[in-house]
């Protein structure tokens, strides 16, 4: 009996298969929907998995997100005194010191630690794996720790520093390093940031001894930071936003490829409804068909699935290094550029893959249990729309539109992002129920029988093709949104740079004694030497910088201030005033006239300017005011103001005099080009994941159009009957493809304007803390206009084709089947 | 597994079959009370109007629907309880349906629709499916896609798969409606060869005098009862 019923399934299954093998185009885009889908959804995935990781390891080995941290409150300062005292009290802490390395255009985070302490705090660290970066059980403790010292790193982070001063440094490599990360001993750290006996913070143990006394009795100075808390400054929570970011492109390029699954697997069952009523009439039970139906289509799924973690696989490889760089170039994130294979990974890109493909089924398989086994004239057939269909539609969508303020009102990223999705879905349900009342329109004014069948024609299809120009729309939205956000914060940035990097030449002096060399040096050959002193403090909360300026007309015309007060540059260069970047501004909710706490004093707020690609809070102040505050800070880097076709030649006997390493001179036009650089390869991760996007909605028009053809040969052979020659009817099939293509395109318009509001005004906000005008292209708008042409064109040739060239047979087909 | 045990005489029994319709513009009663018993190696004719409820009493003794009220029992099985399994079980293994509309299979060729059923309830025969092919002048076809067929051919095609595997119950709803008198003949041998062989049943629904003649019964439709 059961060799009997296994022989039926594959029997049966046999049957439904045969289905495809007999239309293998259409299994074939069936397969690359989903297949796309998943790719898309499954390589962001990896991306951020391996972003994500690249956290997780710095933050074990280190326990730098996960220890609490002891940090100075107000700008004062934490020394290797406090540390002792601590440690005396019975305090569990070890000392840490952080900074960045700069050689040439690399930056490399530099990690002090203090390898006998450090171990002691949490019982993870030293069991084996946990403890392996920086100075193990085994290493040699004492080259460590003794000057020159050594160096924990990866190769790559080696690299990078290949060629910088290191005071002797050896360089030991550590393939269990954080990425971009040099762990050194704290006294080495100091003395390689200049920073004296200076510490960064103090991490402690989660459980203090109980005998412990309390921290402000011992070191009032001193705050005990949660790390959970997660504060704006800690890498994963800045990213955070960026990869929610990603995420939330994922999504929408997932939804796009379910809708091509819906409309490939929803034709699918259309099209085999005949073929599942004869499979019962023959005494196959409803169970076993349902079940063999929803196996055939898990195994696509998993088939499809495989493939689009492979393709997906492939595409995370190729944006890795962009994402490395991004969030190295705006958060200041470590990440490492390589990829590795999870099974967490894999596993649900498979899920995703699955849970779509049963998403996309469901409907199908509830009208499958549901059919009569008898078919009573035809049941409204799926390809139709039905006028309730519609009205449920734009009923769900209005509720979404209801729902929309609700999500702003929640605020945050989250609220952002749902605001989003509720306006995209809303938009997409909508778009058929639109396009039905424009063609009711066009029926009213129609006039000659061909038009007015034309017409008619073009409203019976909407319903099979719905889905898939649904999926158009959001594609071309979602390009016009991110599009128009991407430009608009491209203008801005050039614009911005413009302003800020307003000198001919920065240059960076490798001692106090040669910086003062260098400005005499130059007294005599530029136009003005503006020096720029900076120094390290915490800024409400949070660690950031403060910098010095000179009082000069290149700040005083050029600096991009988002708001003044009245005299502010006066103030500034008198000392009665600071400035503060945009971040601070919006992250602690100050304003023009608020005082902000300062090192050795607070001060009110002057000006507000935009400073893009900078993760971290800022403070200007007038270089008189910073060399009171900070007589300790090192005075090595000035901008150099001179006519810009002497620029070059005065950088060459700048560095030839003085026999300067190439990244000491940093030149106007080559920082413009690496900031710029750094900010293209943002947005080449989502550009790539639009333009697959569009690939996706191409392809769902496509199935549609083809599973349609099959169906629609009794419309059609009428009307060639009648006397319209088969090439004719081809044409117009075309047209009729790219007429509804470019309605849908101009409904997306506004859908992606509106979109890109969104995106500018609340998302951006608050994932990077800045917003940004907005800036309508029109070149993209045409662009992508061309482009929803294209796609249509495209998915509807081959189609049109076959029309053309339908044998007189197939279409007699028809009348002779009416039985 | 419940083949039509050999011992059983009466293969279908009917008793006051009701069986009306719903639709949006009303009730359609088709059948008011419809009794019918059919015999081992009995072949019954069912004629009546078009439009009379020939096709609905062939689909409920088949199993396909369910009566409104009244005892049906088909092969022991009791229609009015049996759940879906049960149904589909009947159909599979103890009876051959030839419908009026064909119901091939369009993605699969001649022979793989020939020899579906048989397939199905386990009781495939090369040998049987052979020489049915050359009696039903298909041999020529079996490469073909029902698509690629005329109408008599596909009608062929559905009576060869209802017979291969040799079913206690054949159930044919105008198996000759769409074929030349000379060919309609050697299907209706073919069907009754089954009867006098193996001792099955057959029930056939028919507009042609010449095709009720052949049978051992003749029962007519009028008004939704038999007579
Ligand atoms: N699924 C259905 N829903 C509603 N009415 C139906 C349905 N099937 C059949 N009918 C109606 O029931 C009546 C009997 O139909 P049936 O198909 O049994 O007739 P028939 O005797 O087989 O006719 P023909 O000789 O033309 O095949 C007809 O009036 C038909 O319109
Ligand atoms: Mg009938």
């Amino acid at each position: 009996m059961t060799t009997g019923r296994l022989a039926r399934w594959r029997l049966v299954l046999g049957a439904l298969v045969s289905h495809w093998m007999r239309r293998p185009l259409q299994l074939a885009m069936l397969l690359a929907g989903l297949m796309l889908a998943t790719a898309l959804w499954s390589g962001v995935q990896a991306v951020n998995a391996e972003a994500r990781a690249s956290y997780a390891t710095a933050a074990d080995r280190l326990g730098t997100g996960a220890l609490p941290r002891l940090e100075p409150a107000g700008g004062q300062a934490l020394t290797t005194a406090d540390f002792v005292a601590l440690r005396r009290a019975g305090w569990q802490v070890s000392p840490v010191v952080e900074g960045r390395l700069r050689n040439g255009t690399a930056r490399v985070s530099l990690l002090g630690i203090e390898p006998v302490t450090r171990l002691g705090l949490t019982p993870a660290a030293n069991d084996g794996g946990d403890a392996s970066a920086g100075p193990g059980p085994q290493a040699d403790l004492g080259a460590f720790i003794t000057p020159p010292g050594q160096g924990y790193a990866t190769a790559a982070t080696a690299r990078a520093l290949d060629g910088a001063d290191l005071r002797g440094l050896a360089i030991v490599i550590d393939a269990d390093a954080p990425p971009n990360t040099l762990i050194v001993d704290v006294g080495i750290a100091q003395g390689l940031l200049g920073m004296g006996e200076n510490l960064t913070a103090l991490v402690a143990a989660t459980a203090q001894p109980p005998g412990a006394p309390p921290l402000d009795r011992i070191a009032p100075h001193l705050t005990l930071s949660d790390p959970q808390a997660g504060s704006a400054a800690d890498p994963a929570a800045l990213t955070d936003s960026f990869h929610l970011n990603l995420t939330a492109f994922a999504l929408l390029s997932f939804i796009v490829g379910l809708f091509i699954t819906q409309s490939a697997v929803g034709l699918a069952f259309e099209q085999r409804g005949g073929v599942l009523r004869t499979l019962r009439a023959l005494g196959v039970p409803r169970a076993e068909v349902l079940a063999l139906m929803a196996a055939e289509l898990a195994v696509a799924a998993l088939v499809a699935g495989a493939a689009g973690i492979v393709l997906g696989w492939a595409m995370a490889a190729a944006l890795m290094p962009g994402v490395a760089a991004t969030l190295s170039g705006l958060y200041g994130a470590d990440v490492a550029g390589s990829l590795q294979l999870r099974p967490g990974w894999v596993l649900s890109g498979l899920g995703m893959a699955l849970a779509g493909t049963a998403l996309a089924g469901a409907r199908g398989l509830i009208q499958t249990a549901r059919m009569p086994l008898l078919a009573a004239g035809m049941a409204a057939p799926w390809a139709q729309a039905t006028a309730r269909g519609l009205r449920l539609q734009v009923i769900a969508a209005g509720v979404l539109v209801l729902a929309l303020p609700l999500c702003l009102a929640v605020g945050g990223l989250v609220g952002g992002f749902a605001a989003l999705a509720c306006g995209l879905l809303a938009a997409a349900l909508v778009l058929p129920a639109v396009l039905d009342a424009v063609l009711r329109l066009a029926a009213t004014r129609a006039r000659g029988v061909l038009t007015g069948w034309f017409v008619a024609d073009t409203r019976q299809q909407l319903g099979g093709l719905s889905l898939a120009l649904m999926a158009l729309m959001l594609a071309l939205a979602a390009n016009i949104g991110v599009g128009t956000m991407v430009g608009s914060f491209r203008s801005t940035f050039t614009g911005w740079l413009d302003q800020r990097l307003s000198a001919e030449l920065y240059v960076t002096a490798r001692t106090e004694d040669e910086g003062r060399a260098i400005r005499d040096w130059l007294a005599t050959r530029a136009d003005a030497i503006l020096p720029i002193w900076n120094a390290e403090a915490s800024l409400a909360g949070q660690p950031g910088r403060i910098y010095g300026v000179a009082d000069d007309p290149t700040y005083r015309d050029n600096w991009p201030l988002l708001a003044a007060a009245p005299g502010l540059w006066d103030s500034l260069a008198e000392g009665r005033a600071v400035l503060v970047n945009e971040q601070l501004s919006r992250r602690a909710g100050l304003d023009i006239g608020d005082r902000i706490d300062l090192p050795g004093g607070a001060l009110p707020i002057a000006g507000v300017y935009s400073d893009y690609g900078n993760p971290s809070p800022q403070v200007m102040m007038g270089l008189d005011d910073f060399g009171h505050r900070f007589p300790d800070a090192p005075r090595l880097y000035q901008a150099v103001r001179v006519a810009p076709d002497r620029a070059g030649a005065l950088a060459a006997g700048l560095a030839d005099r003085f026999d300067l390493p190439a990244s000491a001179i940093v030149d106007q036009s080559q920082a413009k080009r690496v900031s710029l650089q750094i900010f293209e390869r943002t947005f080449a991760v989502t550009a790539a994941l639009n333009v697959l996007t569009l690939a996706v909605a191409g392809i769902a028009l496509l199935t549609g159009l083809l599973t349609l053809a099959s169906i629609r040969l009794p419309q059609l052979a009428p009307v060639w009957a009648a006397g319209i020659p088969r090439r004719r009817l081809a044409r117009l099939d075309l047209l009729r493809t790219l007429l509804l293509a470019v309605a849908t395109g101009a409904f997306a318009v506004p859908v992606g304007l509106g979109l890109a509001w969104m995106l500018l005004a609340v998302v951006n906000v608050e994932a990077f803390g800045w917003r940004l005008p907005m800036d309508v292209s029109v070149p993209l708008l045409a662009r992508l206009g061309a482009a929803s042409v294209l796609t249509a064109l495209a998915a509807g040739a081959l189609p049109a084709l076959r029309l053309a060239r339908i044998t007189p047979g197939q279409l007699l087909r028809v009348f002779a089947d009416e039985r | 597994m419940n083949d039509a045990s050999p011992a059983l005489a009466e293969i279908a029994h009917a008793r006051g079959i009701h069986k009306t319709y719903h639709t949006p513009g009303g009730e359609v009663p088709v059948l008011r009370g419809v009794d019918l018993s059919v015999r081992r190696g009995e072949s019954v004719a069912i004629t009546g109007e078009s439009g009379s409820g020939k096709s609905t009493l062939l689909h409920l003794i088949g199993g396909l629907d369910a009566p409104d009220d009244g005892a049906l029992s088909v092969l022991g099985t009791d229609l009015r309880a049996a759940d879906d399994t049960a149904r589909a079980t009947l159909r599979r293994n103890g009876i051959g349906m030839i419908f009026q509309q064909f119901n091939l299979i369009p993605s699969l060729d001649v022979r793989a629709n020939l020899g579906f059923q048989a397939r199905l309830a386990g009781r495939f025969d090369a040998a049987r499916a052979e020489t049915l092919a050359r009696d039903l002048g298909l041999s020529a076809l079996l490469g073909r896609y029902p698509e690629q067929l005329s109408g008599g051919q596909q009608q062929r095609v559905a009576i060869g798969r209802a017979l291969a595997g040799n079913p206690p119950l054949v159930l044919a709803d105008e198996p000759t409606g769409n074929l030349d008198e000379a060919t309609g003949d050697a299907v209706a041998q073919l069907m009754l060869a089954l009867v006098r062989q193996r001792g099955s049943a057959l029930v056939l629904v028919t507009h042609s005098a010449r095709l009720a003649d052949l049978c051992d019964r003749r029962v007519h439709l009028r008004a939704g009862r038999l007579a």
